[in-house]
């Protein structure tokens, strides 16, 4: 390990450590932005407050539709970016948290509002589907792991987990089986040392836990109750808005499809359910979950450190540009800001891999179109050689768990450096040419996604989609331009915007992305150079950071879009609030959307140009 | 025709020349071995894997599959995506408990022999996500595994040593005592059910005990 190992403390220090945290941070109240003061003008001083930290608290939650709509129509922030939920146990209420923005650019505007604990799940909050549609599935998030009932929801389901799962997991006062302690590191695991398996802790020697006079004998709850319900009653006339769906021809028997979980175009453990007529899709639903490994809530209990490793698992194709949205997280609560080295290093790491995510993803693209490997074997050929570089450079091939508050884990030697001046000179170039050349131009490549897909700016916009979908349909909205972080104000690269909206549009701003992405690594491969070598941390290495009372959202422009992260510390060694907001999560809701009217072979192909990582969708 | 002087390569142990069961003219043609030795040798190069992912491991093995570390020539590589056609599941990557009863159906429903892979730290025991509420604490809980595959993820090198182990495993089988050969052999594992809380269908006595109040 390249950190610093800190002593064991004493007993004594550890007493006195606590007794420190023990005492209550000093909150402070948002300072008003212009757009906040002119929301508070128009409602009064009664309803909009400043909210601890960051943004604005609504304080009578059946207004939020008013708010909202005020916000939507009269301040313009079009997306609705966010959405989630806070516990805050000691003072009985569950904070919702949006963050809401511009597609133009700048800060998201965050507002807040609270529902006390006991009325969640039965008076709830208004939801904001009507307004931002895109809220549909992080709303039903926060029912799923809060117990947040939203009245209007049109399908207020469970969705990472199943109808009948006992309580709402993310609560301060839900434990899990192999609960053991809020926060790590565990008393019994260190200092003590005397560690036991889990199982044997356990009453059940294993991860379950049952409610008092539970027969399985008798249980009889479907865990997909609820799932067919709208789907077997009349099927609209007409599609959503922008596919109009209409059968002229033969009249067939409509028939549900389930396509997967476990099926080779679903990219993961997606599960798709069809309604058919014929070939055409008529409605469509997900079903998600099946990779929910509870990364929010074990984040809850790990050390600040110790989730950079999990970040790296989000999102499992592209580690680095996750590690950088959480640890730019943390460096904005710490208020330190990384060395420069450490800074070029990050922008090279990440920028290799959005080129290799995005040859990933267009290799599978094909596999989706039925070119099935043949094409994606090459892709995968020009992606081992950034995990070859990960691999020598981070020490792993995909968990790279590199970057640290303040800087990175590893310095680069120059013959690194120079393998990777290779690659972005002459190899990747290249091979981008050469991909191109097998397939912008292919024509059964541009007979099956040229018009496939289909989702309009306005659309695309209200559905918070983010990343190449939403730059193929016309807005030039990429975080490195629209609200930069790290070292990105400082090169010289174009935001590729395609105005198509459609399958093919989505492959050709990808090659794009990949080519502008070699212009980055140029610059900053001979910026880098002007950088002390062996200056990549900033301040003190530690394991233990202890990270003063704040809230933050940071958020970062992955291969898949924007990858947002909020995190509330209450000044301790561990946070006590962690949310992440995906893209791959919330760009599946507008999948509906794009599919519904397109062959059932289409929707493989739709599904394959959103590039979505289960790992993520999931979390 | 002359008869052949020396025996070939590994059948040392048959005098074939002098057996009376083998014309004279096929002296030279004739390769005896055991049933068991050619039954594994068959079976060990032709493993179909199931085409089925669960999380970051796929990832892997998708890479290990491809033009570089080229699963092909160990005679792996034909992964078929239905249950059906499929003798070997690589369970890559976490298992959680919604995924948990599909997994155990996707393995009912493959062909005996089977074999499985519990591919990387999650499968192996739940690995760093074993304390979530969701996570099943490896897949051995519920499927017999037969080889295990540290790591997070095993790179391509570790997968295909899991590979050659899980030959090595099935060159010791005889097709005597091989279980699906002999009667009641057939392993079928309960699909558990989604209730409040993951159900082994196997412990639902102990559990209607268990919570009685």
């Amino acid at each position: 390990m390249a950190e610093a190992t800190t002593t064991v403390p004493p007993a004594a220090k550890t007493a006195a450590r606590a007794e420190k945290a023990e005492k209550k941070p000093v909150v402070t109240l948002a300072t008003l932005t212009p757009e906040m003061a002119s929301l508070q003008q128009h409602f009064g001083a009664d309803l909009i407050q400043p909210a601890p930290y960051e943004g604005v608290l609504i304080t009578d939650p059946a207004r939020l539709t008013e708010v909202t709509n005020f916000l939507h129509d009269e301040l313009h922030l079009e997306s609705l970016t966010s959405a989630t939920a806070v516990d805050f146990i000691k003072e009985g209420y569950i904070e919702l948290v949006y963050h809401a923005q511009h597609i133009t650019g700048g800060a998201p505007l965050c507002f807040k509002t609270r529902v006390s604990r006991k009325d969640a799940d039965t008076v709830g909050l208004p939801s904001l589907t009507p307004i931002y549609p895109g809220v549909e599935f992080q709303e039903r998030e926060i029912y799923d792991l809060y117990g947040v009932r939203f009245n209007g929801h049109p399908d207020l389901r469970r969705i990472l987990l199943w109808e009948g799962f006992n309580g709402y997991p993310m609560r301060k006062d839900w434990h899990e089986a192999y609960y053991a302690q809020d926060t790590k590191p565990y008393d019994t695991r260190w200092p003590a040392g005397n560690h036991k398996l889990d199982e044997e802790r356990v009453p059940w020697a294993d991860n379950v836990n049952y409610p008092p006079n539970f027969n399985p004998a008798e249980y009889t709850r479907n865990p997909d109750e609820g799932l067919y319900d709208t789907m077997y009653k009349e099927a609209p006339e007409q599609g959503p808005t922008d596919t109009p769906y209409q059968n002229t021809g033969i009249k067939t028997d409509e028939l549900i499809v389930n396509m997967g979980p476990q099926h080779p175009s679903t990219h993961g453990v997606l599960r798709m359910v069809v309604k058919l007529d014929g070939e055409t899709i008529t409605d469509l639903k997900l079903v998600l979950g099946y990779l929910h490994r509870n990364h929010e809530k074990i984040a809850e209990r790990n050390t600040w450190l110790h989730n950079i490793p999990y970040t790296d698992r989000l999102d499992y194709i592209t580690g680095m540009p996750n590690e950088l949205g959480y640890v730019l997280g943390v460096e904005k609560l710490l208020k330190i800001k990384p060395t420069e080295r450490a800074d070029y290093l990050r922008v090279i790491m990440c920028e290799l891999t959005r080129v290799a995510s995005h040859f990933w993803s267009i290799g599978f693209l094909l596999n989706d179109l039925g070119a099935f490997y043949t094409p994606a074997l090459y892709f995968i050929t020009e992606r081992e050689f950034v995990m070859d570089l990960f691999d020598e450079i981070t020490g792993s091939r995909m968990m790279n768990n590199y970057m640290r508050f303040g800087g990175v884990a590893r310095d680069v030697t120059p013959e690194q450096l120079d393998k990777i001046r290779v690659l972005v000179n002459e190899r990747f170039p290249r091979a981008i040419d050469e991909m191109e050349r097998l397939l912008s131009d292919n024509e059964i490549v541009r007979m099956r996604t040229i018009g496939v897909g289909y989702l309009s700016a306005e659309r695309c916009v209200a559905y918070s989609v983010t990343g190449p979908v939403l730059r193929a349909s016309g807005v030039p909205y990429d975080l490195r331009r629209a609200d930069p972080y790290s070292l990105y104000d400082r090169f010289d690269f174009d935001v590729p915007v395609l105005y198509g909206g459609d399958v093919y549009d989505r492959y050709r701003v990808r090659v794009l992305e990949m080519r502008q992405s070699l212009r980055i690594l140029e610059q900053a491969l001979a910026q880098i150079e002007q950088t002390k070598v062996g200056d990549i941390q900033a301040g003190k290495k530690a394991y233990i950071h202890r990270v003063p009372a704040g809230e933050v959202y940071s958020r970062v422009e992955t291969p898949k879009g924007e990858l947002g992260f909020y995190m509330i510390s209450d000044g301790g060694q561990n946070a006590y609030r962690y949310h992440v907001r995906s893209a791959s999560f919330i760009n599946l809701g507008a999948l509906k959307e794009m599919t519904v009217g397109m062959k059932v072979a289409d929707a493989v192909v739709i599904l394959g140009s959103l590039d979505i990582v289960l790992g993520e969708v999931d979390r | 025709m002359a008869e052949a002087e020396t025996n070939l390569p590994g059948t040392s142990a048959v005098e074939i020349k002098n057996d009376p069961r083998v014309p004279a003219e096929l002296n030279n043609n004739v390769f005896i071995t055991t049933l068991d030795k050619i039954y594994n040798w068959g079976r060990k190069r032709s493993m179909w894997p199931m085409l089925f992912g669960l999380a970051c491991c796929a990832i892997e093995m998708i890479c290990t599959a491809a033009a570089r570390f080229d699963l092909a020539r160990f005679g792996w590589e034909l992964m078929r995506p239905s249950p059906r056609q499929a003798d070997l599941m690589i369970v890559s990557g976490t298992v959680t408990k919604k995924m948990l009863p599909q997994i155990v159906r996707l393995y009912n429903q493959m062909p005996q022999p089977r074999y499985v892979i519990a591919m990387g730290a999650c499968a192996t025991g739940g690995g760093p996500f074993k304390e979530g509420y969701n996570v099943v604490s490896g897949i051995d809980k519920f499927l017999p595994v037969d080889v295990y595959i540290p790591g997070c993820p095993p790179r391509p090198e570790a997968l295909m040593h899991g590979f050659i182990k899980l030959q090595e495993k099935i060159e010791k089988q005889s097709i005597r005592t091989v279980p699906w050969y002999q009667p009641g052999g057939d392993d079928v594992v309960p699909v558990p059910m989604l209730g409040p809380d993951v159900v082994d269908l196997r412990r639902t006595a102990e559990i209607a005990e268990k919570t009685r109040a």
